[in-house]
């Protein structure tokens, strides 16, 4: 397939899909860190992860609305406003879901899933009963669209540079929080053993809504970010749900750091066959793959070290 | 201005005039309108549809909720609208047209148990609905098995045929070979790449393409890429683009994957002022999602677009905005779907009848002079002869018609030689 082309051309288009190899990973790990925290840390199975997701999209869509009428000249900033509002929206509800819903289930794990897929389609519905059935166009500011041009053959999207920007610092925020911070301590003291946290002075449902809040402010921000590079509509979560699965189960369910491998490993082993086959076949394989390695791994690729 | 004219004109005034004059001679020179005497229903209704001296059912199916629903809010909305304008002029056969209302809930079993209902316990006299060939599919073995009447809005695949279905969207090759007729001769173009979701439609519709590519217009197809629906991330298909560097992309991506594949090419670099791109599933619906800054530029072949200039068009979508709101689009499909009311009333009235196998056979020949696109006329396939027309995206979202067949095209559902 290659014999047409030239060295040069061949060797920047090997650049460029290696780039879009790197993208892929951010948009992995971005989608999955949310779910990662709620699922790996508190054992909660949030099908509604992608509804989540799209509020923060949503939050993006109405700030860019309003910039555009009311501060018209601010426009070119107002992303990172919504990526804050969006995160403080999603963050929000998910700790009022947390508070409705969530604690109520700590004990039944499987029953969550059914709770919160529910869940999701009630937001669905409720999007799409305020913002309409339509998918709305979120409007981006000039300096973020188009491309980086690094050299005359290689072209690099700007969007996709914002997106692992954004990856890279929000991955090492939540590092810190969890690994590092007193917070932290108390989410995985919380993780290991409820009862003894509760018993040295640990507020464990205090602990918990902020962690669910977090996971799903996480998801917010990635919603999003995600209005560069996909639609916003009342179903759009469902495009993510089970990329974002996939990744957290596959890296191993407590580990930030599994999710982190197993969003890399994907994400390169989906585009480098999408390169040379075509795009439903890439990911038919991907999954083959993914399945296999389940199969004779099911614990993911890293994972607490348990006795049995 | 006589007093004759103002007769005709204002309706109040005419009551007036009526009222106070009770001019015999005056009122056989009335306008009809709903004076008109209506047949007895024994007569027009010998199957014991839903028909009463005044009124006539109709059922609407399409998705009012779920992920289909992005795209089957127009058609409710047109067929809506149809209903409203035809009850304001006077109903069908002298009757008013009642519509009941279900959703498809974008899952296809759900469309043939609602199809079901509409047609046993309803008994309504014709089904504007469905939207993806999906839930045409499940719902045609119902409409087939106790006769019903559907009319079907949307652009398909072909390769279908019924009794029971009038398709006032396009099949494939009224859709296709028009506008790859004209891409090819005016942008000179020989290598093409197709891209499209993986599900029948895209592939069907690709499949006639590249004969039409290879055979017809001796052009080259050097690639042909299908992603799942729901895919977001076309960063290595694009790439695959860059190295091909091909005269024409071709696409039919759906849903929110079309979203992602602009965003992502436009954010690539690829300049669609530059490179041709043809797409066959892009509307005036779409680019509310896809953002007209991320498309402008790209040509869609459809037989419809808002901004067509006619008269019965600026009718339509002045209607049609008094009715949704200012900032709805109009797309192909919603346009297709409006027509589903007309031809169902015009055909109804060439019968004489409301019962479904006079409608079937008297619907072949039927002329909607009215239609949005212009003049369409129902082949004896019971598709339509439309036009085919090439639009351009511009920043605003509408296209601006570039070309369009000088006639009618023929409904081909079973294309000989590319199949």
């Amino acid at each position: 397939m290659f014999g047409d082309y030239s060295i040069g051309d061949l060797g920047s288009i090997f650049v460029m899909q290696g780039f879009a190899g790197l993208i892929l990973f951010s948009v992995y790990v971005l989608m999955a860190l949310g779910l990662a925290i709620i699922f790996g840390q508190m054992g909660v199975i949030n099908m509604a992860h992608g509804e989540f997701m799209i509020l923060g999209a949503y939050v993006t869509w109405m700030t860019s609305n309003l910039f555009q009428a009311y501060l018209p000249s601010l426009f070119s900033g107002y992303f990172f406003l919504a990526m804050i509002l969006a995160f403080f929206a999603s963050g929000a509800l998910g700790m009022l879901v947390e508070w409705v819903l969530i604690r109520h289930l700590y004990k039944r794990p499987l029953d969550t899933l059914l709770a919160t897929w529910g869940l999701s389609l009630m937001l669905q519905q409720a999007y799409r009963s305020v913002f309409g059935a339509r998918e709305v166009g979120v409007e981006l500011p000039q300096w973020m669209l188009g491309s980086l041009r690094v050299t005359d053959s290689i072209e690099v999207p700007i969007n996709g540079v914002f997106v692992m920007c954004l990856t890279v610092l929000i991955t090492i925020a939540v590092a810190y929080v969890l690994y590092m911070s007193r917070w932290g301590r108390q989410v995985r003291a919380v993780v290991q053993n409820r009862i003894m946290a509760g018993a040295v002075g640990i507020n464990t449902e205090k602990v918990d809504r902020y962690t669910f809040g977090l996971g799903c402010g996480i998801a917010g921000v990635a919603g999003s970010a995600f209005t560069m590079i996909g639609s916003t509509g009342p179903t759009s979560g469902q495009l993510y749900i089970v990329d974002t699965f996939l990744v957290v189960v596959f890296g191993g369910a407590a580990s930030l750091l599994g999710t982190i491998a197993s969003a890399f490993s994907i994400s390169q082993t989906q585009s480098t066959l999408e390169f040379f086959m075509s795009g439903s076949m890439a990911k038919v394989l991907t999954l083959l793959a993914v399945v296999g390695i389940l199969m004779l791994r099911p614990q993911g690729l890293f994972a607490l070290k348990v006795r049995k | 201005m006589s007093d004759e004219a103002n007769k005709g004109l204002l309706s109040p005034l005419r009551r007036k005039l009526l009222m106070g004059m009770a001019a015999v001679p005056a009122i056989t020179m009335l306008p009809r309108g709903s004076f008109a005497q209506a047949p007895a229903t024994s007569a027009v209704n010998t199957t014991g549809l839903a028909v009463t001296d005044t009124e006539v059912t109709v059922g609407i199916l399409h998705s009012a909720t779920g992920t289909m629903a992005i795209s089957e809010t127009g058609s409710i909305q047109a067929e809506k609208l149809a209903i409203e304008q035809i009850n304001a002029a006077g109903g069908v056969l002298g009757r008013k047209i009642k519509f009941i209302q279900e959703d498809g809930a974008s899952d296809w079993p759900t469309f043939a148990e609602k199809a079901k209902k509409l047609l046993v316990n309803d008994k309504v006299a014709a089904i504007m609905g469905c939207w993806t060939s999906a839930s045409r599919k499940a719902v045609l073995p119902v409409v087939e098995q106790y006769n019903g009447m559907l009319y079907y809005p949307t652009f398909y695949e072909g390769l279908e045929q019924s009794k029971n279905v009038i398709y006032t969207g396009q099949e494939a090759t009224q859709q296709i070979l028009a506008g790859l007729n004209w891409i090819a001769k005016e942008k000179g173009a020989k290598s093409f790449f197709f891209i499209g979701s993986d599900y029948i439609w895209p592939r069907t519709s690709n499949k006639i393409a590249r004969k039409h590519v290879e055979n017809v217009l001796k052009g080259k197809v050097v690639g042909e890429e299908y992603y799942a629906l729901g895919s977001t991330q076309f960063n290595s298909v694009i790439n695959k683009i860059k190295l091909t560097k091909p005269d024409v992309i071709f696409t039919d991506v759906v849903g929110g994957s079309n979203v992602a594949f602009y965003k992502q090419l436009k954010a690539a670099g690829i300049d669609l002022s530059k490179q041709a791109l043809l797409t066959i599933s892009v509307t005036e619906d779409e680019i509310d999602g896809i953002g007209g800054e991320n498309i402008a530029g790209a040509y869609a072949c459809m037989k419809y677009f808002q901004s067509l200039d006619n008269a019965n068009n600026k009718a339509f979508v002045s209607a049609f905005k008094k009715m949704w709101g200012e900032k709805t689009v109009i797309g192909d499909v919603t346009q297709a779907a409006y027509l589903g009311p007309w031809l169902w009333k015009l055909t109804v009235e060439k019968a004489g009848s409301f019962d479904v196998d006079k409608i079937a056979t008297a619907s072949t020949g039927v002329e909607f002079k009215g239609a949005p696109e212009g003049y369409v006329r129902i082949h004896e396939n019971h598709h339509l002869w439309s036009k085919t027309r090439v639009g351009r995206a511009k920043l605003d979202g509408q296209f601006e018609l570039i070309y369009e067949t000088a006639d009618l095209v023929e409904p081909d559902p079973f294309p000989k030689g590319y199949q």
